[in-house]
């Protein structure tokens, strides 16, 4: 029923494309990532909370229409309904039925929760298109609650010897969670603007995030001391960012699991926090799919769907994308194909 | 372990030198002494000999993973340390444990006399009772190439200050061959039984390239302006009748260098020479390729002494008469390293290193421009007061290399990097033009900022011909400046030539690959009579 064509992953019985890479007619939107929500197509449909950011980000004037987790809409005879994939706030599994078979196409996930998104939802099908961007059993990330009592534990002691914290993680996704577990007595929280932006968004939503206040032009520096700054990977080795010295920086990202990419960044810490599967998820979630036919997209293609093949006997491929390439590829060891830094200049 | 482990993280999570300090600092005061011994010779590069083979610790560490070989290496591949791979990939510990270091350097050399099998039951139960950190720290010594993120100066700093001594007295005593199963910490630290240390060399004083016009070094007459020979820098110590010859890398080379035995009885006790050793004939060096075949060697035939015949270039007299002079202005020990070799029979393999008499900048850049027709990679300059310090020190002392050779490729290869380059085409090959063929010629590493890396690898994913294994071919367009040291002639390359320390300096864009070089542009390089 799908298959994968220059412009993106095609349904050609309902005559729409799954987060395509060029324009197209009809795109429908797993989350508002970068490599997953493009510019030029004529209509747009994803979860009603990617809605405003996909606006924000692909320009006010963009048709594009919301609908909710479970709500089944039919194109042509093929019933298609979007599902939690617990990545960030308003991803969705797309799951299209027709004549009894099924396809899921899974965008980009987490099992964990991370108390901000909707959890990921299992679906059965027959067809399963995976993500793989931690795909190699390497990848196994803690449990978040230990991560986040590391970052207040972190930034506790920073504020005590009288220094600045200053955490770095996606503007959309990962500074909502960031913010959402941080110890509210532990001081003041500041955002970068490209964060703020993203949670007055999602705020005028109705998501309720913890207050924290814009970093603006002029601030005094003597107002910010013991504070935790959340900015974006755009933002390290700026200016603005030398503003709270003296601070230390950690860094928020799977690919922190790696000493190489941590000292590569030269953060003060790297915290293992991320929003994809790690190598346990990725095999909890395949196999819960029951699905037959597995494509493996953006991360470790080749090896991920070898192991599927040889570990669980599936008819497992690895499918070229342009998720994994192209401009919005990131520095692995900076956040990794997938995370995306989200116009950290608006 | 883990005391020892907690060192290491505290360490690792912080890029500021003085916190690292503190942290050794607050190791040394609480570890018992035998751990603090080894944890010293583990940081300053003394591990434990290896005893298991990597081959076996990949195989048991995949099936106590439950992961198919190939998986394994191919996580080896990516994660780029074996080390780590190993601790990523196991299961959660089944239990705790709580050994000291000194326990598992002697659990890791009780493991030579097991037999494999043996070997394998102790070392995967080791892994099944160790937390994360502490089992890469393992893993990292059974390895046998613990890293910590500490120079052996911060060590020095840290012993100095807990100890409260000088830090020059401390590096001494660090120097040599000491082994922490051979002595303790009092002795190694008090200098106690110093006579049966007198093989010990000085810590080597190293320069820093001139990062700046000569002129800014002010009057010529205050400096002494010699040059730069491309060997092996050493130490020839007599003491007590005894000849040692140390390398800088402080490894004891005495028996490589066969040609410096009769100096045993030739130069006065207690003489310690600093120079650079290096092979020489009729009056001038010979290139380093003859030197790296000569210490490669494990036998020294006398075919290796005649085609190789070294010498040691005299830069500085350390010791005389039993007497530390380093503090003595460099015009002085000068001075008596003149004396003392003027004084020797005829033929000795010590040559005063010569020194060039100019009268002002204008001539030292000259004399630097005409350094490799006379087989030297520059000069040095050395103010003529200055003492002799330790370790790596600007000011007194500079380096000042001729620039390296240049030359334009073509990027035609490219694979996956290595370790923090994972996941990235990082590993490039380059080719020159020989007619209208492109010929690969070289790898080169490094020099690209990480922005440059990463848009380099997004243009090598949409312009790749082919795919090789991990190997993809790419449309001959960008063009690179790669910088090297050195070119010869090799038959072991397909290219024909063989280039020393290639690195990528430049990303070419304003080049189409048209203009690259070409090979007889590098034939050329070798006819000028380079190294
Ligand atoms: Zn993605
Ligand atoms: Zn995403």
């Amino acid at each position: 029923m799908l298959r994968f064509d220059a412009k993106g992953i095609y349904c050609e019985q309902a005559g729409l494309y799954i987060d395509p890479w060029q324009p197209v007619d009809k795109a429908l939107i797993t989350h508002a990532h970068a490599d997953h929500a493009r510019p030029g197509s004529k209509a747009y449909l994803c979860h009603h909370d990617s809605v405003a950011i996909l606006k924000l980000r692909l320009g006010a004037d963009i048709r594009v229409e919301g609908v909710g987790y479970g709500e089944v809409f039919t194109v042509n005879g093929v019933r298609i309904s979007l599902h939690p994939a617990g990545h960030i706030i308003g991803s969705a599994q797309i799951r299209l039925e027709y004549k009894g078979e099924v396809w899921v196409v899974s965008g980009d996930y987490k099992l964990q929760a991370d108390g901000v998104s909707v959890p990921f939802e299992p679906l059965r099908c027959h067809h399963f298109i995976t993500e793989s961007t931690f795909g190699l059993p390497v990848y196994k990330f803690p449990q978040p609650a230990a991560v986040h009592e590391a970052i207040n534990t972190w930034w506790r002691d920073n504020a005590a010897a009288g220094i600045n914290s200053v955490i770095i993680g996606y503007a959309l996704g990962k500074a909502q969670r960031i913010l959402a577990h941080l110890d509210p007595d532990a001081g003041p929280v500041y955002t970068h603007g490209a964060v703020d932006n993203i949670h007055t968004l999602l705020a005028a939503q109705g998501l309720v995030l913890p207050p924290a206040r814009r970093v603006t032009p002029d601030m005094q520096k003597k107002d910010i001391q013991g504070a935790m700054i959340i900015a974006p990977p755009s933002a390290i080795g700026t200016s603005w960012m030398n503003r709270f010295a003296p601070f230390s920086l950690g860094i928020c990202s799977g690919w922190m699991q790696l000493r190489g990419t941590r000292r590569r960044r030269s953060a003060d810490r790297g915290f293992i926090l991320s929003d994809h599967a790690d190598w346990d998820q990725l095999n909890e979630a395949v196999k819960a799919t029951g699905a037959e036919h597995v494509y493996v997209t953006h991360g470790y293609k080749p090896v991920y769907a070898r192991w599927l093949r040889e570990a669980y006997g599936l008819d497992a491929a690895e499918v070229e994308t342009l998720y994994d390439s192209g401009q919005e590829d990131v520095v692995p060891g900076a956040a990794g194909p997938g995370d995306q830094d989200l116009n950290p200049e608006l | 372990m883990k005391a020892f482990t907690a060192l290491f993280t505290a360490i690792e999570q912080t890029t500021k030198t003085n916190a690292k300090i503190e942290a050794l600092v607050q190791y040394f005061a609480t570890a018992p002494a035998p751990d603090v011994l080894w944890c010293i010779a583990i940081l300053t590069g003394k591990t434990p000999k290896r005893t298991v083979k990597t081959a076996e610790l990949k195989a048991w560490a995949a099936e106590q993973a439950g992961l198919p070989f190939w998986l394994f290496e191919e996580s080896y591949h990516i994660v780029g340390d074996l080390a780590e791979t190993i601790t990523l990939c196991l299961p959660e510990p089944l239990a705790t444990s709580n050994y000291s270091l000194t326990d598992t350097i002697q659990f890791l050399h009780n493991l030579a006399a097991l037999s494999e099998a043996d070997k394998k039951q102790q070392v995967t139960g080791r892994w099944s009772e160790l937390q994360a950190t502490e089992r890469f720290v393992f893993n990292k010594l059974i390895t046998g190439n613990f890293r910590m993120g500490v120079s052996r100066q911060l060590v020095i700093k840290a012993l100095a200050r807990f100890y409260d001594r000088e830090e020059n007295e401390i590096a001494h005593r660090l120097m040599g061959q000491w082994q922490p199963q051979e002595t303790t910490l009092p002795a190694l630290l008090s200098g106690a039984g110093t006579t049966d240390r007198s093989y010990q060399p000085y810590p080597f004083f190293l320069a820093y390239q001139l990062d700046m016009e000569p002129e800014m070094l002010g009057n010529i007459a205050d400096w002494q302006v010699e040059d730069k020979f491309d060997g092996i820098r050493g130490q020839i110590i007599v003491r007590d009748g005894q000849l040692f010859v140390w390398s800088r890398g402080e490894e004891l080379l005495t028996d490589k260098f066969p040609e410096f035995a009769p100096l045993a009885g030739l130069l006065p006790d207690g003489t310690v020479l600093d120079g650079e050793i290096i092979p020489w004939r009729d009056g001038q060096p010979l290139p380093f390729a003859l030197m790296q075949t000569r210490i490669s060697r494990k036998a020294i035939t006398r075919k290796a002494l005649q085609d190789a015949p070294l010498v040691m270039v005299c830069y500085d007299l350390l010791e005389e008469h039993g007497t530390d002079i380093r503090n003595k202005p460099l015009r002085e020990r000068r001075h008596a390293l003149a004396a003392l070799l003027q004084q020797l029979p005829e033929p000795v393999p010590l040559i005063l290193s010569p020194e060039l008499f100019c009268t002002g900048w204008e001539e030292v850049r000259q004399a630097r421009l005409g350094s490799r027709s006379r087989n030297c990679e520059g000069l040095m300059l050395k103010r003529k007061d200055s003492v002799y310090e330790t370790g790596r020190r600007r000011g007194n002392w500079w380096k000042w290399k001729v620039d390296p050779f240049t030359i334009d490729g073509v990027l035609i290869y490219a694979q996956q990097g290595h370790g923090r380059r994972a996941n990235l085409l990082t590993d490039y090959t380059f080719a020159v033009w020989d007619g209208d063929v492109l010929v690969p010629f070289t790898k080169a590493y490094s020099g690209l900022t990480d922005k440059e890396l990463l848009e380099v690898d997004n243009w090598i994913k949409r312009h790749t011909l082919e795919k090789f294994g991990p190997v993809r071919s790419v449309q001959p367009v960008l063009v690179f400046e790669l910088a090297f040291e050195g070119i010869n002639l090799s038959s072991r390359h397909k290219s024909g030539v063989a280039l020393r320390f290639p690195r990528i300096t430049r990303w070419r864009r304003d080049k189409p690959a048209s203009e690259a070089n070409t090979k007889q542009d590098l034939l050329d390089l070798i006819a000028m009579g380079n190294l």
